[in-house]
């Protein structure tokens, strides 16, 4: 039916959840870590609405459901970006590493 | 045909800006290049005749969230223009992890035979989204409201200053 | 009248009661305890008195049936067991003479122990022994006697070893203690013997010509039971009155005060031997031949001998203990040849007289420790004879009481102890028939004339060596009467040594016969029909014999030894050779043949079982075993610590601490780790997935 096989989308979500997930799991940067996250959201939505317009054409759930995601990953932004700026305003930084005080 | 040159267009957007975001040290520009990837993004909503979803994906994603980590790279003003390392210890581990999920992710996807439906796409997506938001998904929906809401509270309350605030009291 | 008996639980009482008293309130005080002994024993001898008159004006009725007063004391299990007291005509004859004398003794002894650091202690020990003593003549049954016994034992014991600083002193209170025990014991294997032939103890029950019948006729070990029991009741009657073979503690007994000499050789401790006997002689002489011959053979023995040893002896005390035992023989001769009434009235006179010969050479040796004092002379012994001499001048009072004693002892007309010891002989004589060598009798009655020969001997010795002649020592010299109230009491006693004897004076002596004990006393077992009740005439024969040895005996030794001079070698030695002297000087060897055939062999077997037990066998088990247990409960604690608590309990601890450490490297607190891990593993599923392991 169309010109882009499902597997080409498939393929792209996968690449970039797996960037996103590299990215959350090398940076020191909380921010980046948040990118990270954000690139894997998306991945996922990239493939809510490939299933959606390949399997069930006719209906919009994966839509709707990328729909909550977004909202879900704007609420989730707007918090840890909150707690990251009150972070920043204690200990004068936002790296990872240093956030480790419930450490034994 | 142009289908397909506008995919591959709009993945070395995404893609590009994934890459970007990966090897930028900058995390200013990792938050522009994640921009990028998220604009790339709106494209395949496009092409995927959710047009609905790709102006949400500018509106809120690029508009909001980028937007917001942009202001908070910005705030923290020392983020900018630092040249220390970006990334941890587990660098290579994590590549060599990330690389081979990646592999059989999609080993494992492609294994699957996909019912794919030979019907005809929705013509009126905005209509049966209404419909559905204040339908059947009218709980989720109304509870997400709440969820923005107390997020934003909360995001009130975490980012305040309090030594601030506190000393103007 | 009769009402008065009522108070018989009394007599023992007071005593009893004055011994509490003095051990519990007023042992500080010693005027206070001498007072309350005297006082307790006092209110006895009234009582005592007042039954033994009303026993007497009660006539025969009350004499041989007597009164009694039982309670139910302990249930059996096929009846109940009696306690009580009784009072017969015997028994009043006994409590004339015991408060009586004991209580002069009390009197005598209030002034002989001043000084003593232990004076109240003093009291309340004979206020005990005498309430020992009056319960046992009061008893209605064996066994309140058996414990009346035992309490007199102990308090002799106390009393012997009295001076316990002194080492000898201590030992005779030991040696006393034990060897009497030695008759205890017998006593009370015939007394369980007795209960169980009859169910009962108590006299009254026994001495029934059924009960008795019944005794001879049945058997222990193929002896009649009449016998074997009345055997081992006489076994505890030759220990508590010293009779040969157990008549070794007594002479060693002088180590106690001298009024507990005088207790214990006249109104108490020998007596109730002599009186078990007489209470039970019915028992003795159911079977004809038996158990009373035995009575009389170790009498006539015990007589002989006592006496004989007693010539050898140069302690004052000691001549007179020998004499104790003599004169106790005699008793049992009277007793053995059936001659109830000639055994008792010998105790009863001889409780008097000897009373009065101890309380008197108490007196000489109190008088020599004065003089001891007064010539600061320390190391001369108050107590020999060889230092004394010509005492007499010196005090009067004691030399005519004492000289009373003497004669009394002797036997010469018309002192007590001529009637009583008379009255033995001639039951002797009566019985063997004149000159029978083949009956029992006739050598008993040879072995009472030798050894009344020898009593007298021995008494003129000590008569001559003491009060008469010149002092031979400085204490003799500065010997000193002692106060009233020791000197009265020896003249009370001197009183019914001469005059006790006409209680009971043949009824064939004309104008002042009258036989009087003999009604009084003698007849109690009149109706268990198996003793000589009758009364026998006085053989004029006999007594004139009998009178002219003794005066013979007694002049000879006055003769001998009131000349005596210090230094010189003892008179007797000559007389009857050295080693005839030795052998009595040492009393026939028979302490060293008990140290080398009992004591001795004991004593080694106690160390061979003891070596046995500590060195050789036993204890080496023991320690064997013991260090087997030690070693391995070392092993086991070692297995505890090293393997259980090391590897087990602390080594898992340690493990899991061991882990922890090291695990704990694994919570970076990083959170890129965690997800590196989540991807790890979500990497090794799905690889897992792809390989078709386990999907």
């Amino acid at each position: 039916m169309s010109a882009i096989p499902l597997s080409w989308w498939i393929f792209v979500a996968t690449a970039l959840f797996m960037i996103g997930f590299y990215v959350a799991l090398t940076r020191k940067n909380a921010i980046a870590i948040l990118i990270g996250l954000e690139l894997m959201l998306n991945a996922t939505n990239i493939n809510l609405v490939a299933f959606d317009r390949y399997i069930t054409p006719a209906r919009v759930e994966g839509q709707v459901f990328a729909v909550f995601v977004i909202a879900i990953a704007a609420a989730e932004a707007a918090v840890a970006l909150a707690i990251f700026i009150a972070a920043y305003r204690r200990r004068g930084t936002v790296d990872v590493e240093n956030l480790d005080s419930m450490k034994f | 045909m142009v289908e397909q040159i506008v995919f591959f267009i709009f993945t070395i957007l995404v893609l590009g800006g994934g890459i970007g975001v990966i090897t930028t040290k900058n995390i200013y520009y990792a938050a522009l290049f994640f921009s990028a990837s998220l604009s790339g993004m709106a494209g395949y909503f496009v092409l995927l005749n959710a047009g609905f979803l790709a102006a949400v994906q500018i509106v809120v994603y690029i508009g909001a969230i980028a937007i917001l980590i942009l202001f908070a790279i910005m705030l923290s003003r020392r983020m900018m223009t630092t040249k220390e390392q970006q990334t941890n210890r587990q660098t290579w581990l994590a590549a060599i992890a990330s690389f081979l999920l990646f592999v059989a992710l999609l080993g494992v996807v492609m294994q699957v035979t996909w019912p794919l439906s030979a019907e005809k796409h929705a013509d009126n997506v905005l209509v049966l989204l209404g419909m559905s938001f204040l339908g059947s998904y009218v709980i989720p929906f109304e509870v997400v409201s709440v969820l923005l809401l107390v997020s934003l509270i909360g995001a009130i309350i975490l980012a305040r200053d309090i030594q601030t605030e506190e000393g103007r009291e | 009248m009769e009402k008065l008996f009522a108070l018989t639980p009394y007599i023992p009482l007071f005593p009893l009661l004055a011994f509490a008293l003095i051990v519990l309130w007023a042992n500080k005080n010693n005027k206070l305890s001498a007072g309350l002994a005297i006082a307790g024993l006092g209110l006895s001898t009234i009582i005592s008195w007042l039954i033994a008159i009303a026993t007497i004006v009660g006539g025969e009725h009350v004499q041989v049936e007597g009164w009694s007063l039982t309670i139910p004391w302990l249930p059996t299990g096929t009846g109940v067991f009696n306690m009580g007291f009784a009072v017969d005509g015997f028994t009043a004859a006994m409590l004339f003479m015991v408060p009586f004398v004991s209580s002069l003794i009390f009197i005598y002894a209030s002034e002989y122990m001043e000084g003593d650091s232990r004076y109240a202690r003093f009291f309340a020990y004979v206020s005990l022994f005498v309430s020992g003593m009056l319960t046992l003549v009061v008893a209605d049954n064996l066994l309140l006697l058996f414990i009346a016994w035992e309490i007199m034992g102990l308090c002799s014991y106390l009393l012997i070893g009295f001076w316990f600083e002194k080492d000898s002193a201590k030992k005779a209170g030991l040696k006393a203690f034990l060897t009497t025990r030695v008759g205890d014991v017998l006593f009370f294997g015939g007394m369980l013997l007795l209960y169980s032939q009859t169910g009962t103890l108590t006299f009254r029950e026994i001495f029934t010509p059924a009960v008795l019948e019944r005794l001879a006729e049945a058997t222990i070990w193929g002896q009649p039971a009449s016998v074997v029991i009345s055997l081992l009741i006489f076994g505890g009657a030759v220990g508590k009155s010293a009779q040969f073979p157990l008549h070794v503690w007594l002479p060693d007994a002088m180590e106690g005060p001298t009024p507990v000499s005088a207790m214990i050789h006249a109104a108490t401790m020998v007596s109730a031997g002599v009186y078990l006997v007489a209470r039970m002689l019915p028992l003795f002489a159911v079977v004809p031949v038996g158990s009373l011959q035995w009575v009389a053979i170790i009498g006539a023995i015990t007589a002989f001998f006592g006496a004989t040893i007693g010539i050898a002896q140069n302690d004052i005390k000691r001549v007179l203990a020998y004499s104790t035992i003599s004169q106790l023989g005699y008793m049992m001769i009277g007793l053995g040849l059936g001659g109830f009434l000639a055994g008792i009235f010998h105790l009863l006179t001889h409780s008097f007289f000897k009373a009065l010969l101890f309380l008197g050479s108490g007196s000489v040796i109190h008088a020599m420790e004065h003089g001891a004092h007064h010539a600061h002379d320390h190391e001369t012994d108050p107590q020999d004879m060889m230092n004394m001499g010509g005492l007499a001048n010196r005090m009067k009072k004691t030399y005519i009481a004492y000289m009373a004693g003497t004669l009394a002892l002797v036997g010469i007309v018309p002192f007590a102890g001529f009637f009583s010891k008379d009255e033995i002989l001639a039951e002797a004589w009566h019985q063997a028939g004149g000159f029978n060598f083949g009956s029992i009798a006739f050598w008993a009655w040879l072995a009472g004339l030798l050894g009344a020969f020898v009593t007298a001997l021995y008494m003129g010795r000590q008569i001559g060596l003491v009060f008469l002649g010149k002092p031979r020592t400085k204490l003799a010299e500065h010997a000193v009467e002692p106060g009233k109230r020791m000197t009265y009491p020896l003249l009370v006693l001197g009183f019914f040594a001469l005059t006790l004897g006409f209680i009971n004076i043949p009824k064939n002596v004309p104008i002042i016969g009258n036989g009087w004990l003999h009604e009084f006393a003698g007849l109690i077992y009149e109706s268990t029909e198996v003793l000589n009740l009758e009364a026998l005439p006085l053989n004029w024969g006999l007594a004139g014999v009998a009178t002219i040895i003794g005066l013979a005996g007694f002049f000879g030794g006055i003769a001998l030894y009131r000349g005596h001079q210090a230094g010189q070698s003892d008179p007797m030695v000559k007389l009857l050779g050295r080693p005839l002297f030795t052998l009595l000087k040492n009393k026939y060897y028979v302490d060293e043949f008990y140290f080398a055939v009992i004591i001795n062999p004991v004593v080694k077997l106690a160390n061979f079982a003891g070596k046995f037990d500590y060195d050789w066998v036993i204890n080496p088990i023991v320690n064997f075993v013991g260090n087997t247990g030690k070693w391995l409960s070392i092993v086991s604690g070692e297995f505890d610590r090293v393997v259980v608590d090391g590897l087990g309990v602390l080594g898992t601890a340690r493990f899991f601490r061991w882990m922890g450490k090291e695990l704990r490297y694994t919570q970076t607190g990083q959170v890129q780790n965690y997800l590196l891990v989540i991807a790890l593993v979500s990497l090794s599923l799905v690889g897992a997935y792809l390989f078709g392991l386990g999907f």
